[in-house]
């Protein structure tokens, strides 16, 4: 599986990402500068988490209207998997693959801490590794992941089964002592109609290694290498 | 600073102004052969000023050791830089922002961590973990919560940005900083041991640059602010507090990075306290050197700046390097690449002087060296204060020791801080072994097996009470904590926050924290590799607790290897290392449960902090030791409380009837640890063999921690004090 992973001015968990995907493909991602003007082809594009542009008119607004975003999407209608990470996640947001928006965290903090999913499909690229229903444990770390949709967008992802994570408490259970951020009915990860685009807050890079505290986002990496193969 | 005309006519009375008094006013005309102008005036200002001479402090600091086999780089540079093997070098410093985050707290502890960044990498390194030390007033202060607030905003914002991990760091609060918080921020770096930057200037002829955001009119006298007491109206000074802009910082690390993969570099300086009048100022006079810059080729982002102005503007993000002339289109490309200013706006040269041009007039004309070399010293006189007395365990009221202990887990200084760490990016990167909560912060090193362990330590009571004892104990708890995770302690920066030093008592307690910091660097082979010093932390004539905040870095081999403090599984052996004599005076049993802050500080004896560390380190190396904590504030039971909070297991103590309750479980001798181990007859057996003291204190296991024949408490409900005065605190209505 050969991985792309963009970097934009401003990303920073792009090392955490390809450090997590090298580790699982045994082979080395790509790290494609956003002014490149050459994007090699690819199984995988990653958008990384960080503060691209600063995030200072808005999270990922700005990454979004960047010209390789327009590639992206060409590509991701082309049924290449994308993946967007924290950052990554505003950033197709704000690009249109994915609908509703991410707002301050209910706290109005940026949170950094180990937070419960619940996997609600194992039917997709991304989540393949895991079973329906699997709790597990990863780590967040934002300041807007509060994710809003109206009521109708969030009953017709609903109804086309495309909630991929949802923070619950560690015992699984779907109430807002386990929802990080105040998201709307829990959603910590999104698909795109055709499961093609993933867009997830919390970081399944940082528990791959079992010196750093979790291992559970291996099965994230290792069901996409096993499909991408 | 009132407001001074440009085309005012300097005199002894504008000197005074600028922080300059008359004797130093007379010795820059002395220099000069004539009476400076306004802008050479600025610069003298700014030069001598406590920040960036170091006039009151210099004499004492000298004192400290400041070299050993892993230096590669003491104090001096930007940052200090020691070799952690394999080619590798840590590079690290702590440096203050007190009175700029004291006015604004945001943008004063957002700015101090994007300093202190730049320190790192302008010397190579890529900056891989940053902590805090942060002194509040009492929380019952009507600022403090405000202050509390913003600070930790301010330093996440720039942090999580710029996405080097937030590992770890102090927080305390205490009445003497009501008026004037300290915020000490330390970065650590890593960079290859001969791919090192320095910031002296060589070649003349080879170009000036300069790189990063935009000058403009913030911060300007803000090294000069730094070096004067506060005063009722300081908060009219909130325009000399500089602005931050995390996402610029992120690029001029990954340009400045970039660059320095090449052989374009021939020195570099950030344009930190007194922007680019100290950069180029620095970087002449390490290399024997002139400078002549063309002040308006310097990229501005208001107009009509004056040279005085851009001289002296703080803004931030900015760096100065001295290029290859060959190498300069190479360098300019990798900026353009990352959006950020590029503009050559000066020369090396043979002179030995600092000219700049300004609007095709010469706008300042003056000798570098003896800027630098002729700068005032003071051997300020010194005063010691008067021992505190010792204070006997009897003379200390017992209190129900579980009644003791829920307060103490539940007070400020104790409680969790978890609400200020979770507020940083403490992971990015992925290398984080070891999150905020323990005795130290882990970060492997990527690539290796290997791992740093970085802690910020001082006990300000303690040296208030007995400078020299105190500033030997923050020295030796920053050694203790390092070992208790497994890392062999290798240097130190320290954060020299002090009173006004005119002040006979202030300068003493200076001196002689410095005296205890040297003994103890020296015996336990721990040296200071760079430093700041932060004077006139007063308000209205009245100072701070004294507190030289240690920054230390010690090494792990095996990451996988470092103790943590939580209780691993049940049934295991709990040990007390270290002798226990019951020391009160100072303690925060004291302070917090019977409100008296008196006595004198326990005793440091080097030789067992070096004895009991070594063995400690040793066992936790050998794989005898399930979990770790250095006992310090709380003392025992405290420790033992936060040991079972941790992993969740309780314990049941049995004490030795050797001393009174209250004084075993919370006095607050030195050079002691807790641990527990599953074998622990081959660990006493190797204590008795290497002379330190040890003994079976209980056992781990049940949801309680139980000291027979006193009493117990859940850990649910150690957890929930702990882990409620913070988030109630900040929630309540100001």
């Amino acid at each position: 599986m050969q991985a792309a992973i963009i970097v934009f001015p401003g990303s920073n968990r792009e090392q955490d990402v390809y450090d997590a995907l090298h580790r699982a493909a045994g082979k080395k991602p790509l790290k494609v500068w956003h002014r490149d003007g050459d994007f090699p082809k690819a199984d995988l594009i990653v958008i990384p988490g960080g503060f691209s542009y600063g995030d200072y008119l808005r999270c990922g607004a700005m990454a979004a209207h960047s010209p390789i975003m327009r590639e992206v999407k060409a590509r991701a209608e082309k049924g290449t998997p994308v993946l967007g990470i924290c950052n990554g996640f505003q950033i197709i947001t704000e690009a249109g693959l994915l609908p509703g928006a991410l707002l301050v965290n209910k706290t109005l903090k940026f949170h950094c801490k180990d937070v419960h999913l619940k996997v609600e499909t194992s039917q997709s690229v991304f989540t393949r590794g895991y079973n329906a229903g699997q709790v597990i444990r990863v780590p967040v770390a934002h300041h807007d992941g509060n994710y809003f949709a109206d009521k109708d967008t969030l009953d017709r992802i609903e109804g086309e089964g495309r909630v991929a994570f949802r923070y619950c408490t560690a015992e699984g259970r779907l109430d807002q002592d386990g929802n990080a951020n105040g998201s709307a009915r829990n959603i910590a990860g999104l698909f795109n109609e055709k499961k093609n685009v993933l867009g997830l807050m919390p970081h399944p890079e940082d528990a791959t290694d079992p010196l750093l505290g979790s291992t559970d986002g291996q099965g994230f990496f290792q069901g996409l290498v096993e499909a991408l193969a | 600073m009132s407001k001074v005309g440009l085309n005012e006519t300097v005199s002894a009375d504008t000197a005074r102004q600028f922080g300059l008094d008359a004797e130093e006013f007379a010795r820059a005309c002395r220099i000069m052969g004539r009476t400076p102008n306004f802008t050479e005036l600025g610069i003298f200002s700014v030069m001598w000023s406590e920040h960036c001479s170091y006039k009151s402090s210099k004499v004492w600091l000298k004192k400290l050791p400041t070299t050993g086999k892993r230096v590669i780089c003491g104090p001096g540079e930007n940052a200090g830089v020691i070799d952690i093997g394999d080619g590798e070098a840590a590079i690290f410093k702590m440096e203050s922002h007190n009175h700029p985050s004291f006015i604004e707290p945001y943008q004063g502890a957002a700015t101090g961590v994007g300093g202190i960044l730049r320190d790192v990498f302008t010397m190579g390194a890529r900056p891989i973990a940053n902590l805090n030390a942060l002194r509040f007033g009492s929380p019952d202060h009507p600022k403090t919560r405000h202050l509390v607030e913003g600070v930790v905003r301010g330093i996440g914002g720039y942090g999580n940005c710029v996405g080097v991990p937030t590992v770890g760091g102090e927080c305390n609060f205490h009445p003497s900083y009501n008026g004037n918080i300290l915020v000490n921020a330390m970065t650590v770096g890593l960079a290859r041991a001969d791919r090192i930057f320095y910031s002296k200037a060589s070649g003349p002829g080879n170009p000036v640059i300069y790189v990063g955001a935009k000058t403009g009119r913030d911060g300007i006298h803000g090294a000069t602010m730094a070096s004067a007491e506060f005063t009722e109206d300081s908060e009219a000074k909130r325009p000399t507090v500089q602005v931050g802009d995390p996402f610029t910082e992120k690029l001029l690390i990954e340009a400045c990075l970039e660059l320095m993969d090449s052989d374009a570099i021939v020195a570099i300086q950030d344009m930190g306290a007194a922007g680019l009048t100290s950069s180029s100022v620095e970087m002449a006079g390490k290399g024997g050197l002139g400078i002549e810059l063309d002040l308006d080729q310097v990229p501005t982002r208001e107009e009509n700046m004056t040279a005085y102005e851009i001289m002296l503007s703080e803004s931030q993000e900015r760096m100065l390097m001295i290029l290859k002339p060959e190498r300069q289109d190479l360098a300019r490309r990798v900026f353009e690449k990352w959006e950020l200013d590029f503009a050559v706006i000066g020369r090396v040269t043979e002179t030995g002087r600092l000219v700049l041009k300004k609007d095709g007039k010469t706008a300042a004309d003056m000798p570098v060296g003896p800027l630098v070399t002729e700068a005032p010293l003071y051997e300020r006189p010194w005063t010691s204060a008067p021992a505190f007395p010792e204070l006997a365990a009897k003379d200390v009221k017992a209190v129900e020791p579980i009644a003791a202990l829920r307060k103490l887990i539940g007070c400020p200084d104790l409680s969790s801080k978890r609400w200020i760490w979770e507020q940083y990016d403490h992971l990015v990167m992925g290398h984080t072994v070891q999150r905020p909560g323990g005795d130290a912060a882990v970060v492997r090193i990527p690539g290796r097996n290997k791992a740093l362990a970085l802690s910020t330590d001082c006990t300000p009571r303690y040296v208030a009470a007995d400078a020299r004892r105190g500033g030997a104990q923050a020295v030796a708890e920053s050694w203790r904590n390092l070992t208790a995770v497994g890392a062999l302690p290798l240097a130190i920066t320290d954060n020299m926050n002090f009173g006004n030093p005119e002040r006979p008592e202030i300068m003493g307690q200076f001196a002689l924290a410095i005296e205890g910091m040297r003994e103890a660097c020296l015996a336990l082979d721990y040296p200071v590799v760079s430093g700041n010093v932060s004077l006139y932390n007063e308000t209205n004539g009245s100072g701070i607790l004294p507190t030289p905040a240690i920054g230390g870095v010690g090494l792990i081999d095996d990451a996988a290897k470092s103790a943590t403090i939580g209780f691993k599984r049940a049934g295991e052996t709990i040990l007390l290392i270290g002798e226990t004599r019951g020391h009160l005076g100072q303690s925060l049993y004291l302070r917090e449960v019977l409100g008296r802050e008196e006595g004198a500080p326990p005793a440091v004896d080097l030789a067992a902090e070096k004895r009991n560390g070594d063995f400690v380190r040793a066992q936790i190396r050998a794989g005898l030791v399930s979990s770790c904590h250095d006992l310090s504030d709380g003392g025992l039971l405290v420790a033992l409380a936060e040991m079972a909070m941790a992993g969740g297991i309780g314990a049941t103590v049995a004490l030795p009837e050797t001393l009174p309750a209250h004084a075993l479980l919370f006095g607050e001798d030195q050079a002691r640890y807790a641990l527990t181990a599953a074998q622990p007859d081959d660990l006493l057996a190797a204590a008795r063999q290497a002379g330190v003291a040890a003994q079976i204190l209980g056992k781990t296991g049940g949801d309680a921690l139980t000291i027979r024949d006193i009493g117990a408490i859940s850990v649910a409900e150690l957890r929930r004090i702990n882990e409620a005065w913070l988030p109630a605190y900040m929630a309540a209505a100001s």
